[in-house]
């Protein structure tokens, strides 16, 4: 198990660096420089301070060398300023914004386990029926329904239409005079249509995977023996199927990251909640390099995180994989 | 192509008739195509006839759709918007699949540095919240619909080369492989005559779910403003206009959001259907 680990931990150093390489691609593939965009703003700047910019963001230096300089701030967790007017670090926008990105598809994410896996069971085991086709029905419908589309009709349906659930931002105005419990109240009630939205998106697929594999395993022959044994069918779905069946969802639990996290770009500037995603849009439309490059840093980095999560907790699971017997697939 | 291989291909296209959800799939992706095609001739009106003393009219006979915010006839811009769903569909997924297969070919076929290297870029890119990247690549290089498709395309191929390289592992052992490399056939031929056309399958499985997901991820790209430049109509930036109206024009909303899912599912089912068409073990 430790070598696994080691094994594992040890990927993560070119992965990284391979992360941080295709982020400062796409940023110097943009024709034109970032400060001619800081100077377009403002017609003002003469040829002297426009010099001072470009030393000042080392834009004058060769392009590797300005990686490298770069790389080597990231190591000590430097993000560079905000072009934006604040000018603040890159890195305390987005610590104020990550918790609330984090914990809503957190939020979201137990909610579509929870519903997708005993949909999955139920559509895999009563295989065929009409229950299973109403299931495959819904499934599919969920997978062609874009999100922005669903958050507009949730939004006019009980936002405008029956006026239940208030469609933007995280609190109501003047909620500060609010008691705790009052404060925490309405600030569920802002949440329920953004997290309704991110819980949605990715409920099919996942739903549609549990049933496959689910079926999968109940096709083995150590289910035929358990049930030949005159196991209760119960038990044998729950005790002996379900348990091999939950491992590859497991999986897709580390690799759902980038999707929940690009997805938060979609419901948060809908919502208008101040999170990730909206900083990130916010960021794109200003061409606010720093910022950019640092939540894509980031961004891929909480994958890595969520995949090397996933992973070890298959390796706990699997005693193969630890010990590396069965060999085979890439990472 | 041998007699066994048209009846193979006979058989496939037997089974896939017998699935009612992919043969449904199928009739709505050809008159997809078909509105694309015939699309000036479907409607009276041109997609950017502007009309400022019939704004925001409902739906009626005269115009279906209604009207949006300019008085453009929403119905004709929904059309005109397959148009444009499709071919960012088509061009998008002919770039993703070409680099994925070629990859996959190649990291397959010579499974040493090589396939570590291929790999771990795969892996590499797997990482990226690939609707961030897009974002970002296309806001900085400019809007225009060319990059959206090549940004689409290459933002979604390492699925592909997955793919495609796991089938090409599994096919090298077999034994007809060894036989074309014992009689001294190049790489070359070995990969192009005996391994990409048995590798094909899963590949025309996985472009057809991609057109899908290529048409979401544009319309969510113009909806936020970043993708099909207006006047151009595109399901997305038709969307765009639908969320300041809400409050009082639903049907610049419903349509072009019927439009996209219509569309998304349709290819949906036919890729699962063909999936399960070519799937042996669904059929034993």
């Amino acid at each position: 198990m430790i070598r696994y680990l080691v094994r594992r931990l040890l990927l993560l150093i070119p992965l990284f660096i391979g992360i941080t390489l295709i982020t400062f691609a796409v940023i110097h593939l943009a024709p034109g420089e970032p400060v001619e965009m800081q100077i377009a703003m403002n017609p003002k700047v003469g040829a002297e301070a426009r010099e001072r910019l470009r030393k000042f963001y080392g834009l004058d230096k060769p392009l590797p060398v300005q990686y490298g300089e770069w790389l080597g701030r990231l190591a000590r967790f430097d993000f560079g300023r905000s072009f934006s007017p604040d000018n603040r670090p890159v890195t305390a926008k987005i610590r104020e914004r990550i918790p609330i990105t984090l914990s809503l598809n957190v939020i979201a994410l137990i909610i579509e386990f929870g519903l997708a896996i005993p949909v999955g069971i139920l559509a895999a085991v009563r295989r065929d029926t009409w229950l299973d086709k109403g299931i495959t029905v819904f499934v599919f419908i969920g997978f062609a329904v874009p999100t922005f589309w669903l958050a507009l009709l949730l939004m006019y349906l009980f936002g405008i239409k029956l006026g239940w659930l208030p469609v933007s931002g995280l609190h109501s105005l003047g909620s500060e005079g609010y008691g705790s419990l009052r404060w925490f109240g309405d600030m569920i009630r802002h949440l329920i249509l953004p997290i309704s939205v991110a819980a949605f998106g990715s409920l099919a697929g996942l739903s549609r995977y549990m049933r496959s594999t689910m079926l999968d395993v109940l096709g083995q022959d150590y289910i035929t023996t358990a049930r030949a044994k005159g196991l209760p069918e119960r038990t044998v779905i729950f005790r002996h199927a379900l348990r091999n069946a939950l491992l590859p969802v497991v999986t897709l639990l580390g690799l759902s990251v980038p999707g929940l996290i690009g997805g938060s770009v979609i419901f948060e500037t809908i919502f208008a909640i101040p999170g990730m995603g909206q900083l990130f849009y916010g960021g794109v439309m200003s061409r606010d390099y720093p910022l950019v490059m640092g939540i894509l840093v980031i961004g891929a980095g909480l994958t890595l995180v969520g995949n090397l999560l996933a992973d070890i907790g298959y390796a706990l699971a699997d005693p193969r994989i630890r010990t590396g017997t069965s060999g085979g697939g890439s990472l | 192509m041998s007699v066994g291989e048209e009846e193979l291909y006979r058989l496939y296209w037997r089974r896939f008739r017998a699935n009612k959800f992919a043969t449904a799939g199928g009739i709505v992706v050809l008159a997809l195509f078909a509105i694309s095609c015939f699309a000036p001739w479907i409607t009276r009106y041109g997609p950017d006839n502007l009309d400022l003393y019939n704004v925001l009219v409902p739906p009626s006979t005269t115009h279906w759709f209604g009207t949006d915010d300019l008085g453009r006839d929403v119905f004709t811009r929904v059309i005109f918007g397959a148009r444009l769903s499709l071919m960012v569909g088509f061009v998008a997924v002919g770039i993703a699949t070409l680099l994925g297969t070629i990859v996959g070919l190649i990291s397959g076929y010579y499974s040493d540095w090589v396939d570590t290297i291929l790999m771990r870029f795969v892996d590499i890119m797997l990482c990226f919240p690939t609707f961030f990247l897009i974002l970002a690549i296309i806001a900085f290089l400019g809007q225009n619909i060319w990059y959206i498709m090549a940004v689409i395309g290459l933002t979604g191929w390492m699925g592909v080369a997955r793919l495609v390289r796991a089938e090409v592992l599994s096919l090298r052992e077999r034994d007809f492989i060894l036989a074309a490399r014992a009689i001294g056939a190049s790489d070359l031929r070995i990969i192009f005559r005996h391994v990409l056309p048995n590798a094909l399958s899963p590949v025309l499985v996985s472009a057809t779910l991609g057109v899908a997901g290529a048409i979401l991820t544009e319309s969510a790209l113009s909806f936020l403003g970043i993708g099909v430049p207006p006047p151009t109509p595109s399901w997305g930036n038709i969307l765009t206009s639908g969320k300041d109206y809400i409050e009082f024009a639903w049907w610049l909303t419903l349509f072009p959001g019927l439009a996209i899912t219509v569309t998304v599912l349709a290819y949906y089912l036919v890729g699962e259907g063909i999936r399960d068409a070519l799937d042996p073990r669904l059929h034993r």
